[in-house]
């Protein structure tokens, strides 16, 4: 017998490696430095692409004059509306259409029909019956949220594990129970995908729809600097629209891991 | 109160369109404070005539009703073979779903509760969510939930089935003790022989095709302690009884599979 050893070692370590937590900013950070190198080399004109310190610092003055809030509280105002009629409508009908067989049959195919839509092509409709205020915007905001959460409350709901249905009934509970206590949690993973699909939408919907028909928001100010050919400005609202989109979905994963503790 | 089946039949439609005849002139009594186990090949409907005792589904013919109630609203507790617990509830908030369900006051709810919790063996998960729960201690919270309404029939569907062979003969012994103290009414289902010998009063004997009652066997043996060594002659006579009822139907189902 030879004495020599083989120790069998783990093959699929790399699969729960640790990864330091400094690792996530090094692609941006090396990215911005690239990016800022590249303009102070004067590879490209400026007016293509600035510098990010250039951006950075024409930001700070549209911030110091006022100008950006102003924008911002428009801009939020008209998501935060529209995501939230959305939402709640859609969340609210989903769960009658997958609870109700009659409501499903009647009404899906209409929601089928008007869910390929663009909606924004629905704004100057919506601009003709609303006027041309706040309302259309937040409209056509709320109808782009209303189909993705409709839909996903739909099929969460369909996927509710039936013995849970009948677990829920044998121990006494009415309709309106069941769907409170049983399929809106057992929906709720689902719901929160839609939501999810449905911040990216509103931020598409947002923008369009500013750019299209309005003197404040990020997007009247991104087209606004577009056409004054100050690339500078243009690209700070372009930054502010990421972070927003960002805020937007950490929101939204925060509150899911608030309201799905089970998971 | 005594629970009565009668005249049971149950067709169902295939997705052929063919008529299926799940079950065929069931009739048969539940007594106050008895276990009835019911067992039979794959297949032959014990499940369906569960579901039908525990108003999930409705008889083709028949019908199956509480008698002597005295006017009270009979309560039904199941524990489903899948378990059922609602997984975004606490074991607490399983259990007592019941008793919120019916408007009992906080108060109440936590004693009832805790006593039930208690006589599973579950004190300390009073907070767990279900997925943290092995499989044996999530059908005990399942048994909790059925209890903790205090029901005239305690229905139960293969409850220890998905349970490694361990847990399941202790969850056995313990279904017993835990009878012993509240004495329900139960219909049990089974596939498996020895469990339906050590736990019932009587045993329902079902065919297939169509699922009919084969033979009601009464087991003449003390309740408690049916597996020591002073009963395994006659506990074998039994399994093997039934068995021999059994054994050609299952054979059949195998080949159907
Ligand atoms: N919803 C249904 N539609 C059509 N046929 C059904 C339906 N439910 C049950 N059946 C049929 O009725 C018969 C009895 O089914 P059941 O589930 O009651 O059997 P079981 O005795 O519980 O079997 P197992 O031991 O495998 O759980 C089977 O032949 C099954 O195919
Ligand atoms: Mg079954």
């Amino acid at each position: 017998m030879s004495e020599s050893k083989k120790i069998i070692k783990n093959k699929v370590a790399f699969l729960d490696r640790k990864i330091p937590r400094y690792a996530s900013v090094l692609g941006i950070t090396v990215l911005l430095l690239l990016w800022e190198t590249i303009c102070r080399m004067n590879l490209v004109p400026p007016l293509f692409l600035p510098a990010p310190t250039a951006i950075l610092s024409d930001g700070w003055d549209l911030m110091a004059s006022g100008e950006l809030m102003n924008h911002i509280t428009a801009s939020l105002t008209r998501i935060v509306g529209g995501y939230a009629i959305g939402a709640t409508v859609g969340i609210i009908i989903g769960l009658i259409l997958g609870f109700s067989r009659w409501a499903d049959a009647i009404f899906t195919p209409v929601v089928y029909s008007i869910y390929p839509i663009p909606k924004i092509a629905l704004l100057p409709l919506i601009i003709l019956w609303l006027g041309i205020g706040e309302m259309p915007k937040v409209a056509i905001i709320a109808l782009g949220v209303f189909f993705p959460v409709l839909i996903n409350t739909f099929s969460g709901v369909k996927s509710v594990d039936q013995t849970l249905i009948k677990a829920a009934v044998t121990f006494g509970s009415s309709h309106f129970n069941v769907i409170r206590k049983v399929i809106l949690p057992g929906a709720l993973p689902t719901i929160f995908a839609g939501l999810k699909l449905a911040a990216g939408t509103a931020l598409l919907l947002l923008v369009s729809a500013e750019m299209i028909a309005a003197q404040y928001g990020i997007g009247a100010m991104v087209l606004h600097y577009g056409n004054l050919m100050i690339t500078t400005k243009l690209m700070f609202g372009v930054m502010i629209l990421s972070l927003l989109g960002l805020l937007f979905n950490r929101g939204l994963h925060w509150l899911e891991n608030k309201l799905i503790p089970w998971k | 109160m005594r629970i009565v089946v009668e005249n049971v039949d149950k067709k169902f439609v295939d997705n052929n369109k063919r008529e299926v005849t799940a079950l065929e002139n069931i009739n048969f009594t539940i007594n106050e404070e008895e276990i009835v186990v019911l067992v039979g090949p794959s297949g032959c409907g014990k499940s369906t005539l569960l579901n039908i005792v525990g108003g999930l589904l409705s008889p083709t013919n028949g019908q199956v009703y509480f008698e002597g109630t005295n006017d009270i609203e009979p309560n039904l507790g199941i524990v489903f073979q899948e378990i059922a617990l609602f997984p975004w509830r606490t074991v607490f908030e399983n259990v007592i779903y019941g008793l919120e369900e019916r408007g009992v006051p906080k108060k109440e709810r936590e004693e009832k509760g805790k006593y039930y919790i208690d006589m599973v063996g579950l004190t300390g998960f009073e907070n767990a969510y279900p997925k943290q729960l092995s499989g044996g201690m999530k059908q005990r919270a399942g048994i909790a939930r059925a209890l903790c309404i205090e029901p005239h029939l305690l229905l139960m569907d293969e409850p220890f089935s998905a349970l490694d062979a361990q847990t399941r003969t202790i969850m056995q012994e313990e279904l017993l003790t835990i009878w012993n103290r509240t004495r329900l009414s139960t219909l049990y289902v089974t596939h498996n022989i020895q469990e339906a010998v050590y736990l019932g009063d009587r045993v329902i004997v079902l065919s297939r095709h169509p699922g009919k009652i084969k033979s009601i066997i009464n087991i003449d043996l003390p309740k408690i302690g049916r597996d020591s060594e002073q009963y395994r002659d006659q506990f074998e006579k039994y399994a093997d009884e039934i068995w021999g009822l059994i054994r050609h139907d299952a054979q059949e189902a195998l080949k159907e599979a």
